[in-house]
């Protein structure tokens, strides 16, 4: 399986075309590109000693893999030489820290207003970056509180024909329970018996910083809580359209887990606006949307276009009477999951995102929408705009929260 | 004519020649060195790249076996650089009787080779790639060896005790007198002058080409050269040599080498050593063979093929080129023709040359008749004196922290620009092809189709070539290339070829170049 992977260097006829699109080697001298680090270094490389950690510049965004004509896995095999990478010199304490957004969100919860103060509190985000190399001035999100969990275990969800599973993933559970909240009101609307399985972290972070081992751990627990309910044919949807990615495709492809729980979770896995545009499809969503007169620029995150399934928003926007969505053409938002909460990649993520940022402020919207919460925050710290994600506008138009 | 003197001129530069020229050299003598083409040109440069432990003699050739246990220790100290210890391994495949490997392992303690059996499960985590159905499998010191390095240090040595080493020359007689050779005319291959040099001894170490240079004194030595293939594949399918654990035969060999790994070879007796024509059967041959060892062997990349002849002195005629011993032998022809001051060394293998050169050294003493020690067995080749393992990362290693900061000429092989200028100046090379030979210029996937219209820039800029020697390079070099990788052609290497094509014809137009 492995190999699979790394195969596909084979299919490399070298055209650069994957170079002219990674937006992280265009904002600095200290990565080469997609084609250097993929399916060129590698064939430089063995299992032990790495031979190049300027590898560790590539944010994953996959764009790479997106673009190239003829198939060759580029950002997979830069996943997987990084985890290589770290295998041999260790992983730092600060990527071991920022890759577990579980362990912190169950640490920061209670406590969520001296963690929230501690966060926005100067002189201490100087000393974590001088302690921790957690960037000063990177977007961090706000503890809410209060979990989504908690809110879904209170919650009855009213029996229906048809029962669905919804993946939260932790963005939500601790630090947006809201959105959560809207996205199951939003299926109920539509006629779904919506259940939240017990769920902890897909390993996604923890994946992109290398740590495979840990990473493979979580997606098996995660999917051993959820293939149950695949294995009785329900589809499983998340409004965390990176950790569905995960799911989706990620966990075979690049953590190679071949396990019987991930296989069939992965077959029932839809992101969110991906499934609603389904329903809509097959003429089964419910259009009763009211007007909403707002602009709406709309950022696709790279995970998001991961998926391979367009850009489903925007059709579902088109929906909503008075929505004026503009479709923005940057690539990537910059922060790529963690990447851009580090030291030495913070200007890097700002240069990057600095294109979207831009198009965002031009398009004098009244918010953003984008499917991603990373992202999310990285749009407003960067572009100063509320950014929310698109269930968000159809919980509105739909005038769920009237109620 | 123009003339020089030496006491040893050496006929051949590939690796038993420039292990001669240089045990000569070390003994003291003055010596030249003649070699037709670029050095590393014959079998030596289209070898199978095999450091080998012995292994695969074990059961057949004992004394092929303990030669190859001893230099391959010796190489490992003296040679360092020019090896990758990648190890071996003998598995046995669905296909191949595990009883075999009793054999093996019988064979290999009783001519020393170091082997372990080891555990299966062992093996297929370490070379994932390798067949499930893999029964049996041991362990033996197989390691690859870079001919290029190998010969261009031997030669650099050499040179550093005042050899004088002369590619392009062509040996076209040899000057018999009263019964002694006396000297020898060569032909400047690139001025088309003609050099007559004086010699007390000419030792002839031209492999395959053997018979060939014996006869111009009129000694008749019949060497068979054994053809066989090998097909260069994109990638390290496995980072450990791979052997069948069976009697040798063809495509039973996977060695990784820099950043491919090459399966071979066949050994079929030509006619020509000059005319080694690869036919589709022996293609898909290798390739089956391939699928054996590591499933999903013919959907890989394969990027070139070539064939090599190997050199196998026979007293007599013999069928099967397999039944030769694979052991060198160093022939007086005083004793053999009564032809002085002449010795043929031929036979063996690349694994052995030192060991080779040697032996005829040691021959050339007797009948010189001085006594000097052999020494290279102690003294590492330049660029080895750390005895540190050439490491397979060391080309990008040496891009960080920040790759791109130098212009690179070859993506494939990650060549720039001053390792382009570099080799230019050291090894005056007379084209893109030596070029290529030195710092492995368009040998990665692309073959040439991004890199060599740059190097032709730099070779038109650095050596001052007029374009029209520039157009003319760089066509040949496509020519070249062409050879081997038009019989291979399909799936992955088509496409590429494709748009290499549309690069040079299309938007190069290098076909109305001027010449
Ligand atoms: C397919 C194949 C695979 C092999 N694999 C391995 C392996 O994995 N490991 C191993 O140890 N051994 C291997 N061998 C054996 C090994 O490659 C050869 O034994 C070795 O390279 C012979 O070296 P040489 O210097 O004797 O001959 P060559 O390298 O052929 O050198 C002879 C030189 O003489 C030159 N010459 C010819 N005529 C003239 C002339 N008129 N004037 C001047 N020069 C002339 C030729 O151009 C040539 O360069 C392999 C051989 C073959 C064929
Ligand atoms: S994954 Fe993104 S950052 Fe990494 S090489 Fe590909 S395009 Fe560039
Ligand atoms: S886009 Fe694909 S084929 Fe082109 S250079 Fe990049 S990896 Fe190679
Ligand atoms: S942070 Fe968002 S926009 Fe940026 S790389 Fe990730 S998904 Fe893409």
């Amino acid at each position: 399986m492995s190999e699979l992977v790394r195969d596909s260097l084979d299919h490399c006829v070298k055209c650069t075309i994957c170079e002219s699109f990674c937006p992280y080697s265009r904002a600095t001298p200290l990565f080469p590109g997609p084609k250097y680090v993929g399916p060129q270094a590698e064939r430089f490389r063995r299992t032990g000693v790495s031979p190049d950690v300027s590898l560790d510049y590539c944010s994953g965004c996959g764009i790479c893999t997106q673009v190239c004509p003829q198939g060759v896995k580029i950002a997979e095999i830069n996943s997987q030489a990084r985890a290589q990478l770290w295998e041999d010199r260790g992983i730092p304490l600060r990527n071991q820290l920022i890759a577990r957004p579980s362990v912190l969100g169950r640490l920061g919860t209670p406590v969520a207003p001296l963690a929230n103060w501690t966060l926005r509190n100067r002189p201490l985000r100087w000393l974590g970056e001088r302690l921790l190399g957690v960037h000063r001035d990177a977007a961090l999100p706000r503890f809410a509180g209060r979990t989504f969990q908690g809110w879904a275990r209170k919650h009855v969800s009213p029996a229906a024909e048809r029962t669905i599973v919804y993946f939260h993933a932790c963005g939500t559970n601790y630090y947006e329970p809201a959105v959560g909240r809207m996205t199951v009101e939003v299926l109920e609307h539509n006629g779904f018996h919506v259940v939240v399985p017990p769920q902890d972290c897909c390993g996604l972070p923890l994946q992109s910083n290398g740590n495979f081992p840990a990473a493979r751990g979580y997606v098996r627990r995660l999917a051993a809580n959820l293939a149950p309910y695949a294995r009785d044919g329900c589809a499983i949807v998340s409004n965390s359209t990176s950790c569905g990615l995960m799911l989706k495709r990620e966990a075979r492809e690049i953590l190679e887990v071949a396990d019987d729980d991930v296989a069939v979770v992965s077959e029932a896995m839809y992101d969110l606006c991906e499934f609603l545009l389904l329903l809509h499809q097959r003429g089964e969503l419910r259009t009763d949307f009211k007007p909403l007169e707002l602009t709406v620029p709309y950022h696709a995150p790279c995970q998001q276009q991961g998926h391979g399934i367009g850009k489903p928003a925007l059709d579902l926007f088109a929906l909503i009477p008075g929505l004026r969505a503009i479709e923005l053409d940057a690539d990537c938002c910059g922060i790529a999951g963690t990447y851009g909460l580090k030291k030495e990649k913070y200007e890097i993520s700002m240069t990057v995102g600095e294109r979207l940022f831009g198009q965002l402020r031009e398009s004098k919207g009244d918010l953003a929408a984008c499917d991603s919460e990373t992202c999310r925050w990285q749009i407003e710290h960067g572009a100063d705009i509320q950014a929310v994600h698109p269930v968000e506008l159809l919980h509105r138009a739909y005038g769920l929260d009237a109620g | 004519m123009p003339t020089l003197e030496t006491e040893v001129l050496v006929v051949g530069g590939g690796s038993t020649g420039a292990g001669v020229v240089r045990d000569a050299a070390m003994r003291g003598f003055s010596t030249v060195l003649v070699e037709r083409g670029d050095l590393a040109t014959g079998t030596t440069g289209r070898f199978h790249g095999l450091l080998h432990s012995g292994g695969r003699y074990a059961v057949k050739d004992p004394v092929a076996a303990r030669e190859c246990v001893v230099e391959n220790a010796i190489l490992r100290r003296i040679a360092a650089d020019c090896i990758e210890d990648t190890g071996g391994l003998f598995v046995s495949t669905r296909w191949d009787d595990p009883a075999f490997g009793d054999e093996f392992l019988r064979g290999c303690r009783e001519t020393g080779v170091p082997v372990d059996e080891v555990p299966v499960a062992e093996v297929l985590r370490r070379e994932p790639r390798l067949d499930r159905g893999i029964t049996r499998a041991f362990a033996v010191p197989d390691a690859n060896l870079d001919p290029w390095k190998l010969v261009s240090a031997c030669t650099r040595s050499a040179s550093e005790h005042a050899a004088r080493i002369l590619p392009y020359h062509r040996l076209l007689g040899l000057e018999v007198h009263d019964g002694k050779v006396v000297g020898a005319r060569v032909n400047n291959e690139l001025t088309g002058e003609e050099l007559e040099i004086r010699a007390e001894l000419v030792i002839n170490a031209s492999g395959a080409w053997a018979g060939q240079i014996a006869s111009l004194a009129g000694c008749v030595v019949t060497v068979l050269p054994g053809k066989g293939i090998m097909i260069a594949m994109n990638h390290r399918l496995v980072n450990t040599v791979v052997n069948r654990c069976k009697p040798p035969s063809d495509g039973d060999i996977i060695v990784p080498i820099r950043t491919v790994s090459v399966i071979g070879t066949t050994d079929v007796r030509v006619a020509d050593p000059d005319e080694l024509e690869v036919t589709p059967g022996e293609i898909d041959e290798m390739l089956d063979e391939g699928e054996k060892l590591v499933p999903g062997f013919r959907e890989a990349r394969a990027l070139r093929v070539w064939a090599g002849a190997r050199p196998l002195y026979t007293p007599e005629d013999v069928a099967d080129t397999r039944e030769v011993s694979r052991t060198h032998t160093v022939l007086d022809h005083a004793k053999r023709d009564g032809v002085e001051g002449f010795i043929t060394i031929t036979g063996g293998k690349t694994t052995t040359f030192r060991l080779m050169a040697e032996h005829a050294v040691d021959a050339a003493c007797e009948k010189l008749g001085v006594v000097r020690e052999c020494r290279t067995h102690e003294e590492p080749l330049p660029g080895s004196e750390e005895e540190r393992f050439y490491w397979l990362g060391a080309r990008v290693r040496a891009q960080e922290p920040v790759p791109n900061s130098e212009e690179i000429i070859c993506e494939c092989e990650l060549i720039t620009r001053s390792h382009l200028t570099e080799a230019l100046a050291h090894g005056r090379p007379t084209g893109l092809d030596d070029v290529r030979r030195k710092v492995r210029l368009a040998m990665g996937p692309c073959q040439g189709g991004f890199c060599i219209y740059r190097a032709t820039g730099v070779l038109h800029e650095f050596e001052h070539l007029d374009y029209r020697a520039a157009n003319t390079a760089l066509l040949d070099f496509l020519q070249e290339r062409w050879k081997g990788v038009q019989p291979i052609l399909h799936g992955d290497q088509f496409r590429q070829a494709r748009l290499d094509d549309w690069i040079f014809q299309g938007l190069l137009a290098v076909e109305h170049l001027p010449q």
